[in-house]
């Protein structure tokens, strides 16, 4: 070898630091941006998984733009992003705030909060499911008949069913948002506290003046971990309305699910790719968004 | 003692002879099906009787889970890897021949006119230019279940026979609690399930029309019948109160729970209710229309010879195809996995006409039509849009009936290799 006999000392550090890197590089390439570029060029072509490939142009794309069913579907997308990360955020954020006081059981109380982010969404989702039923069944509509009032059709309802369907999704992700967040509180240097306490200040204001704008990176986390989780949004959907996925009406039905039903029920493998590809920009632009409001000045 | 040895060493060196020169006459065909334990032990049962009568030919069986088997089948029989017989929905048919995947059963061995007699009438719609590509083993339909110790609590002394008893009866079976809520319904409604099949076959054309044109290509339901239909469908929720489609999140939940009078579904529904405890049940033929029109819709998987098997291995193919479309091969298929002979000849003796479970599936068989689906996910989704329209946003029955009509006949087909066939527009 006397290729490598020749080089220096710094240019053997740099070969085998690329050696040691080429296993993640390769991995990378392979699994991850191989398979992008490959839907994305499918996306400007037609196929049905079994023949050929023929080339389409924007023809999916402007498919796209004129079917109705995208835009409700694209509304949809962001209802649950809209309506979904602001409530998690706050509630998380109060749970932890409080749980972050709390010395008797704390452990069990965390673990407690923790549990519904543990467990599989599709279990929780078919739960979810069985307590929104009409009476006999449900669990929800049996209460509200107990007491008089009469039934709300929780999932049979264009109105309701996107809340009902949220709300179980809210649910198991606060368990994840509540720890980042208690980490977030312990990593504020106790001394600014005690500053605060010698000038006597109220706890609003150590509340707004010194706790949140030092979360600022927990918060900056957390509302772009969970807005892309509420954009990809799709077991729950998908298993609390399986008669009638996404609906009723395409009422709760979100982008992955509109993809999911276009790639394996439609075998419309160039269209699925084209709303993929929307589906990438809408999460990029909104993550950029996101990431620039909230960066500290 | 020695003379008895060399006898015995003889005869083992003649059977040997025989073993090889029946080896060399062996031929192996392949048989592809999707996976389901109860067609698998049948398919055995009929593959053990068939090598019995014809011990020079050996047929291998493969399975696929349902989900992925249209796949692998349209894969490998162009690669020449597939089976010799292979099984079919009859719905994915014209595919199959457009792609050149299955060629025609022989004209000597399946006479198309005595094909035509023989099989239950909905058979022909596995023929092409006068000529058989396809035949089940067996058929499936649809019956009115009903709970029989609900019928008895409410006085009522037998199924109903037309659709005005059947809104009678449903009343006498519907149960309210004190704030009006729905807590057992006199029959199970529900576009996800079974309904779409009886809306489309039985009720449009009870209500005197045609649901579909032209070969299944064009969508006629948007006219006086169609709307008859479904009026008649939707009163039974929003005028009579004796279902609710959302009730208890399925159709056969409901009645597997006992919290239903009658439910509608298909023969393949039987397995999962015998083994309900509890449940005393029986099965009716589905209720006539108002001019005592009977009407009934079957589906059913068929069995073809595939365009790989040729020579040798198609001559055993045409013989095996024969042997599983008998009367023999019908009857074990009715014991061993519960779907319905597809001869009258077998269908229709005194045993399995009358037997008190399968014998109105197999009554119904008489006047029952398959619709050719282009996408069935699709179409049924078109027919639960419908009735949501109609429920939820209260729009009128005539403008939601002429939007699905349009969309029905906009469904995209499913495709298969390339060929795409669009639907003609009307």
């Amino acid at each position: 070898m006397p290729f490598y006999r020749n080089l220096s000392i710094r240019q053997k550090q740099i070969a085998w630091a690329w050696a040691f890197l080429a296993v993640p590089v390769l991995f990378y390439v392979i699994i991850r941006f191989y398979p992008t570029g490959n839907a994305i060029m499918i996306s400007f072509q037609n196929w049905n998984l079994l023949g050929d490939r023929t080339w389409a142009g924007l023809e999916n794309y402007q498919k796209l733009v004129a079917d109705p069913v995208f835009w409700k579907v694209f509304k949809n997308t962001f209802l649950y992003l809209i309506i979904g990360t602001p409530i998690s955020l706050v509630l998380s954020f109060i749970i932890a705030y409080q749980l972050d006081k709390v010395r008797f059981m704390h452990g069990t109380l965390r673990m407690l909060y923790f549990l519904p982010f543990m467990t599989s969404a599709v279990a929780m989702a078919w739960v979810w499911r069985w307590f929104y039923q009409p009476v006999p069944t449900g669990l929800f509509n049996n209460l509200l008949a107990q007491v008089g009032i009469s039934q709300i059709e929780f999932l049979n309802s264009t109105s309701y069913a996107l809340p009902s369907v949220l709300a179980p999704a809210v649910w198991a992700g606060l368990g994840f948002q509540i720890i980042i967040f208690m980490a977030g509180l312990r990593a504020i240097p106790v001394s600014y506290y005690e500053a605060a306490r010698i000038d006597g200040v109220g706890w609003w204001t150590v509340l707004t003046q010194i706790t949140i704008p030092l979360l600022r990176p927990t918060i900056v986390f957390i509302v772009v971990f969970s807005s892309i989780g509420f954009l990809r949004i799709f077991d729950h959907v998908y298993n609390m309305t399986t008669n009638n996925p996404g609906g009723p009406l395409n009422s709760t039905k979100p982008l992955v699910l509109m993809i999911y039903g276009t790639a394996f029920d439609d075998f419309d493998m160039g269209y699925a790719a084209a709303q993929t590809v929307v589906l990438f920009l809408i999460l990029l632009i909104v993550s950029l968004i996101q990431l620039r409001l909230l960066r500290s000045e | 003692m020695m003379k008895s040895m060399r006898m015995t060493a003889l005869a083992g060196l003649a059977s040997s002879a025989v073993l090889c020169a029946g080896a060399a006459n062996a031929v192996e065909i392949e048989y592809w099906q999707y996976f389901y334990d109860a067609r698998v032990d049948a398919m055995e049962q009929l593959i053990e009787n068939f090598e019995e009568a014809n011990p020079d030919i050996t047929v291998k069986m493969t399975t696929f889970p349902y989900a992925d088997y249209r796949t692998k089948v349209a894969a490998a029989i162009p690669a020449g890897e597939g089976p010799d017989v292979v099984q079919l929905f009859y719905g994915w048919l014209n595919d199959y021949i457009e792609a050149g995947l299955i060629q025609p059963l022989p004209e000597e061995a399946f006479p198309a006119d005595q094909i035509d007699e023989a099989f239950f009438p909905m058979v022909q719609a596995m023929k092409r230019d006068g000529q058989y590509y396809a035949l089940p083993t067996a058929v499936r339909s649809l019956a009115l279940f009903y709970n029989e110790r609900l019928f008895e609590e409410a006085g009522i002394d037998g199924p109903p026979e037309t659709l005005d008893e059947l809104v009678e009866d449903a009343k006498k079976l519907t149960k309210k609690d004190g704030a009006g809520n729905i807590t057992q319904v006199g029959l199970t409604t529900g576009m996800t399930a079974q309904d779409h099949h009886w809306f489309r076959e039985v009720l449009i054309r009870q209500f005197g029309g045609e649901p579909y044109l032209d070969d299944y290509r064009t969508v006629n339901y948007n006219n006086e019948a169609g709307l008859k239909a479904l009026e008649f469908y939707t009163d039974l929720e929003k005028t009579h109160e004796v279902t609710s489609s959302s009730f208890m999140d399925e159709p056969q939940a409901a009645f597997k729970a006992g919290r239903a009078g009658m439910h509608i579904d298909g023969s393949f529904r039987v397995g999962s209710l015998a083994d309900m405890r509890g449940l005393k049940w029986g099965v009716a033929e589905l209720p006539v229309g108002p001019d005592g029109t009977a009407s009934n819709y079957s589906s059913y998987w068929v069995n073809a010879i595939t365009s790989k098997a040729e020579g040798e291995e198609y001559d055993a193919a045409v013989k095996f195809m024969e042997y599983i479309t008998s009367d023999e091969a019908m009857q074990i298929w009715l014991e061993v996995v519960g779907e319905l002979p597809a001869k009258p000849s077998v269908g229709l003796t005194e045993e399995n006409a009358n037997d008190p479970v399968y014998g109105p599936f197999i009554r119904g068989l008489e006047n029952a039509h398959t619709t050719i689906f282009a996408n069935e996910s699709a179409q049924r989704q078109v027919l639960m849009d419908m009735v949501a329209r109609t429920d939820i946003q209260g729009m009128p029955l005539e403008e939601s009936l002429a939007i699905a009509a349009e969309e029905e006949q906009k469904a995209p087909p499913l495709p298969l290799r390339r060929s795409s066939h669009p639907r003609p527009s009307p």
